[in-house]
């Protein structure tokens, strides 16, 4: 299967805003870091027509090691839950993305 | 944070950029990350996370308020997990309770 990675990305962005390559990368990359910290500080990141990552606290419980049956306990922790539009949901189905689409 | 503001804090970081070249670079990102898993591909940032489209196979759905038995087609779902050092990030923040710390028990 093919996979786009941050290149592909940054040569989109060249292309389409007509940044040099080198800003085209550094400014993806920003973007990737600010969305990063705004996790990171416990804030969703909502994009409209793509998605919300929010962080969700997750409690302890009381975990087993699948191979050996032995209970470990599981920590609380934080994890990081994308939440995908309607928009998005439509266009990996092939469908028209509804008009409304600013969840 | 909104893709609004996201575009805002860049337009700050970056004054010799037009807001209108900002907002397409980020529109693009979407767009882009967008029609890969629309074409059934996958998009990997390493660190940050990877987009894929998971199948989810046809099965009998309820309505719920009826009762119902509903046909629900087979269909895709885009799904993101997001990269060890994002995960880490994330999940370090919470005092007390690092991911360095849950390694020692």
């Amino acid at each position: 299967m093919q996979t786009v990675t941050r290149a592909h990305l940054a040569e989109t962005i060249y292309t389409q805003v007509g940044l040099s390559r080198n800003e085209s990368a550094d400014l993806l990359e920003t973007v990737l870091e600010r969305m990063s910290a705004a996790l990171e500080s416990g804030e969703s990141v909502k994009i409209s027509g793509f998605g919300t990552f929010s962080v969700r606290q997750k409690g302890r419980r009381v975990g087993r090691n699948p191979k050996t049956g032995v209970e470990v306990p599981i920590m609380p922790r934080r994890v990081l839950v994308f939440r995908p539009s309607q928009g998005l949901k439509a266009e990996v189905n092939g469908l028209t993305p509804p008009v409304d689409d600013d969840e | 944070m909104t893709k609004s503001e996201l575009i805002a804090e860049l337009a700050a970081d970056n004054p010799h950029l037009l807001g209108r070249d900002i907002e397409l670079i980020v529109g693009t990102i979407f767009d882009e990350i967008t029609a890969a898993l629309s074409r059934g591909e996958r998009v990997e940032l390493r660190g940050f996370g990877a987009f894929t489209v998971k199948r989810r196979d046809a099965r009998t759905g309820r309505n719920p308020r009826t009762g119902q038995a509903v046909p629900v087609e087979e269909k895709a779902v885009p799904f993101f997990k997001a990269g060890k050092e994002l995960r880490e990030r994330v999940n370090r923040s919470k005092p007390g309770r690092g991911a360095g710390e849950r390694a020692r028990i």
